[in-house]
């Protein structure tokens, strides 16, 4: 048997405080390495490891590292605290609202599990360099927006260098929405990451512009039109703010006119806070069960207590739904030899050459394989089209009205940069039969 | 169209901003009935499953919560629990976890209990004030036994929680008959648009819509609702064939072709979005309806058939809908409408075509409901609001048998009864997690068998000072219950399976005792996540619950349900 943690540990008073911890450190289990040597060496490992947490999790993240044994924990987060938090993140009160999420979280789980030293960044992940997010063990994220996890997703895949182990950091990434969620693990490079996975997570399909212009049929439809076109006609010179419960609320009347000439009923203030400010609905449950297993995986890493999600050739993702019973879906996600990011051949993007550049820019933003808004294209001999800087958009906007027939053959590689992320994507485009 | 006064403004409330994010699921019914409730932990060994679970009904906004446990603050509670700080060593964990969790809402009451369970449980009508009971083991198997009795009496929903290094498992004790109504079923599932059966004012509908189809311009044709263009299509198939609609895979792919052909591409935009939206729904839409297993179990349960004066409105609502059912073969109408392409005005009265036939089926129902009521003799009319929700989920209406948990009593054994066949299927099942549960079931006998000391006194757990004398011992328990249950089903299992399944128990096992009764904080704070939306669906009677039994398995990071 193993040496009794208490024992070992004699002389710290402290470390009475993690007996439960150091019973699972302290000894092996039928599904341990039977190389692995439990003890003094995986308990100092543990609070020695830098890791990194972000997001909307944020809270439920903090409070587990600290209580899994970490140390040194640095937290990014660039939100300040919403009224409408204060259900799910435990962290806040009444009274901070309006404080940084970060800086508040962090005091109070340092104030709380004595000893851990919590390093708060109010600002965005996209302001740190590789040197910042290299110092760090693993990346635990519970981010809110698709493009900030492809961002650190990005972000680790470039870091990882062949010749320095030490370079490759796992990313433990939680999402949630309502009653379902997810967790996975992407070991960078080795695994399929997180732009292998975009397909799983493709953006809802926009309401085409006619729709709402000239026939609305839902209620949405008429907080869509007061949102995209009555503002932009009647108060073009005020920036919307959709945290200005005025600026709610000329939209809620806007829209409820234009539902009363159409005879729709069912906009509501609610509906429209919702569709303009695209709410995702969000409980303490759902967070608490993904941020949990996305620490369990982080812990597991650091210590190798139990084999963890994201081992080369074993399960890495875990699919969570609650609202019937419970259901997960805990399998290996494969990669893609074609991902524009972690993998090294072109993604085939099937494409209609009689449709124009113009028209296959706005298709980028909405097809699930790419999710692009703001896209940059060239190819190997010529430039398509640059949003920036303004003399190159200049000179490439004649392109726009092209067709893609005149502008590429089938089969092209094209590289597509976008403000958003660090990375050129590369797709061969191939035109439909 | 009203008049130019602008309407009143009403604003959000100050609740109402606080729980936006919650509201857009269970909406202000499910957190009205959040509001009265009153859940009481009854909390023990390392205790942060419970606390955990509260945390996340005291966020969203339950009434009250009651945590009875008479431990006190040590040292090695600060390493797990969240919910107590150094400052309250030497106190009671009931006092200072319940003070530190009222902090995270200032709408929810909290009080704490630091009596024995022992005596409290002797009391008479202890259990009363409570909506929702949250055991957490370890906890003698008697007292176990005794306050799962009472709350069955009672009829207050029970959970049983185990929390144990890398694994966790609940079981849900719901009254024995718990109606869902409102089961939020997927959106995509429940359009329900009768194009087999049309009604009167449908099919005039559509004849008006699709007049001329052929001959309209470019504009109307690619504005028709696809609703209409298949019931047109329809119509077209029967008269040559037999006046029947396409009856099987291969025919419904030809109507599609049907349809797909009627579709104009000579337009501007090369095609049109109406004909695209009936092509993909034809798959879908043309299937009779059929109804749901679960929704049978409903009509033919026994206090369907057999309503009394005091029967529960929802058994009463549920016989109005049963014999509707039977005179029109049809369940009453939900009358949404899915969107799609239409001019605005043809979309708003399409969706009035529908809404009207659904209240027209409300009303017939309402009327069955008020007879019942008359020849029963009730005093107290059913809401009429709660007829209309019915009416609109009726296809998906739910109905769970709860049953009590398994207690283990000394010498007695496990008692797996009606389910023993289907449990017995699990141990070889690689996706079942039972062999888990029969860990626990295991780590239960041994707590109730073996005292920490020779005095009898507090229970011991496994694990906690010699793991691998308890591993042994567990383990033997852990087969017995195994060979036990195998014997009860009338069934054998041949090797390798009866030896696979041994082997890996005798791991889960292994694992189990390996944490010595330790709760990792990760593990306590995911299943403290899976209880409370449990919690949540049995109080607010949304979504559909657990029946009976979840497991986690946070080596693999997978979880299980199965019914015991």
């Amino acid at each position: 048997m193993a040496a009794d943690p208490a024992h070992m540990n004699g002389a710290d008073p402290q470390r009475l405080r993690w007996k439960y911890l150091d019973k699972i450190l302290s000894r092996p289990g039928p599904f341990t390495d039977p190389d692995w040597e439990p003890g003094e060496a995986v308990i100092e490992g543990l609070s020695r490891a830098k890791i990194f947490g972000a997001g909307g999790l944020g809270c439920e993240i903090l409070k587990n590292l600290a209580l899994s044994g970490f140390k040194d924990i640095h937290v990014i987060d660039m939100d300040t605290i919403d009224v409408s938090n204060l259900n799910r993140q435990f962290l806040f009160r009444h009274a901070d609202v309006g404080k940084y999420k970060a800086d508040v979280a962090a005091r109070f789980v340092e104030k709380r599990v004595k000893g851990v030293k919590i390093t708060p960044y109010c600002g965005k992940i996209q302001d740190k360099d590789d040197d910042y997010y290299m110092q760090f063990a693993m990346v635990v994220c519970g981010l809110d927006s698709i493009e900030a996890r492809r961002w650190i997703n990005a972000t680790l895949v470039g870091l990882f260098n062949e010749e320095d182990p030490d370079s490759l950091k796992p990313l433990i990434d939680g999402g949630t929405e309502g009653f379902k969620g997810q967790a996975r693990v992407v070991f960078p490079t080795m695994t399929s990451c997180i732009e292998c996975q975009l397909d799983m997570h493709a953006p809802r399909a926009a309401v085409p512009l006619c729709t709402l212009a000239t026939i609305p049929r839902q209620p949405q439809h008429c907080i869509e039109w007061a949102h995209i076109i009555a503002w932009e006609e009647e108060r073009k010179d005020i920036t919307l703010d959709t945290d200005d419960p005025e600026h709610i609320t000329w939209l809620f009347q806007k829209a409820l006119k234009r539902a009363q000439e159409f005879n729709i009923s069912g906009v509501t203030y609610s509906m429209t806070q919702g569709v303009v400010k695209n709410i995702i609905p969000a409980i303490a449950s759902t967070n608490a069960i993904v941020a949990a297993s996305c620490c369990n995986e982080a812990f597991k890493l650091a210590t190798n207590s139990n084999p963890f999600l994201g081992i080369p050739e074993t399960d890495n993702y875990m699919m969570y739904t609650g609202d019937e019973s419970v259901y997960t879906y805990t399998f290996q996600h494969m990669k893609k030899p074609d991902c524009p990011v972690c993998g090294n051949l072109a993604k085939n993007l099937e494409v209609d050459s009689k449709s124009t550049l113009q028209e296959f820019i706005d298709s980028l933003a909405e097809r699930p394989e790419a999710q692009l808004k703001k896209p940059t294209i060239r190819t190997e001999a010529k430039s398509l089209y640059y949003q920036s800087p303004p003399a190159l958009e200049e000179q490439t906007r004649p392109n726009l009205s092209k067709t893609l027939s005149e502008l590429v053959s089938d089969g092209e590689e094209v590289a597509i940069q976008d403000p958003a992320f660090q990375i050129a994507f590369k797709f061969k485009l191939v035109f439909k039969k | 169209m009203t008049g130019t006064t602008p309407p009143i403004l009403h604003g959000p409330t100050s609740k109402e901003k606080k729980y936006d994010r919650q509201l857009r699921l269970w909406a202000a019914s499910g957190q009205a009935a959040l509001e009265e409730s009153h859940i009481l932990l009854i909390n023990s060994g390392p205790g942060v499953v419970g606390v955990e679970t509260l945390k996340n009904l005291v966020l969203p906004g339950i009434g009250n919560f009651t945590i009875l446990d008479s431990t006190i603050v040590s040292e090695e509670d600060l390493g797990v629990n969240f919910f107590l700080e150094e400052e309250q060593l030497g106190g009671f964990r009931a006092e200072h976890t319940c003070n530190l969790l009222k902090e995270l809402n200032p709408d929810v009451q909290g009080s704490y209990i630091t009596e024995p369970i022992e005596s409290f449980i002797l009391k008479a009508d202890a259990l009363k004030p409570y909506t929702l009971i949250l055991v957490t083991a370890p906890i003698a198997q008697e007292l176990l036994s005794k306050l799962s009795a009472n709350a069955e009496t009672a009829a207050i929903p029970t959970f049983y929680i185990h929390c144990t290094g890398f694994y966790s498992h609940f079981s849900i004790h719901l009254p024995p008959a718990f109606p869902i109504v409102d089961t939020h079923p997927d959106p995509e599932t429940t359009t329900d648009l009768r194009l087999l059966a049309p009604w009167p004012e449908l099919s005039q509908y559509t004849a008006e819509k699709t007049k001329g189809l052929t001959e309209m311009n470019h504009h109307d044709h690619g504005h028709v609702p696809y609703l209409c263009l298949l019931l047109y299509y329809l119509e077209e198939w029967k008269k040559t064939h037999d006046g029947k609609v396409p009856q099987n895979y291969k025919e419904k792919t030809a109507f599609r072709q049907t349809v797909a052909q009627g579709a104009r591409s000579d337009n501007a935009e090369g095609g049109e979005e109406n004909y695209d939206e009936a092509v993909a729904a034809v798959l879908k839409s043309l299937n009779p309806a059929e109804v749901k297993s679960s929704v049978k179990e409903v009509f033919n349960a026994p206090e369907c058939k057999l309503l009394t004066a005091d029967s529960p409105d929802f058994w009463l609502i549920a016989n109005a809908i049963w014999t509707f059912y039977v005179a029109h073969d049809a369940l009453p109408l939900p009358g949404s409408v899915p969107d799609m392409k239409a001019q605005s005005a043809d979309y708003v009265q399409l969706q009035n075509v529908y809404k009207s036939k659904a209240r027209s089926d409300l009303a017939e129902v309402l009327q069955r409901v008020r007879e019942l009521e008359k020849k029963l003799g009730r005093t107290k009319a059913a809401e009429e609001k709660e007829v209309e929700l019915f009416c609109k989920n009726a296809a998906h209406i739910k109905l769970v048998r709860g049953r009590p948990f398994h207690v283990v009593q000394s010498g007695k054994g496990v008692k797996w009864e009606d389910r023993a066949k289907a449990a017995v299927q699990g141990l070889t099942n690689p996706d079942s997690l039972i062999l888990i549960y029969i860990a626990f079931l295991a780590f239960d006998i041994f707590t109730s068998t073996h005292s920490a000391d020779a005095l009898g006194g507090a229970a011991k757990i496994p694990g906690e000072i010699d793991a691998e004398a308890d591993t042994e011992k567990v383990t033997g328990i852990a087969f017995k219950i195994i060979d036990d249950l195998i014997k009860e089903a009338g069934t054998v299992v041949e090797d390798p399976d009866y030896s696979e399944a041994k082997s890996k128990a005798g791991e889960f096992v292994q694992e189990i005792v390996r944490a010595g009764g330790a709760e990792l904080h990760n593990i306590a704070a995911l299943t403290g996540g899976l209880v409370s939306q449990e919690v949540i669906k049995a109080i607010t009677k949304q979504y559909v619950p657990v029946d009976n039994t979840c497991i986690f398995d946070g080596v693999r990071s997978k979880t299980s349900v199965l019914r015991f």
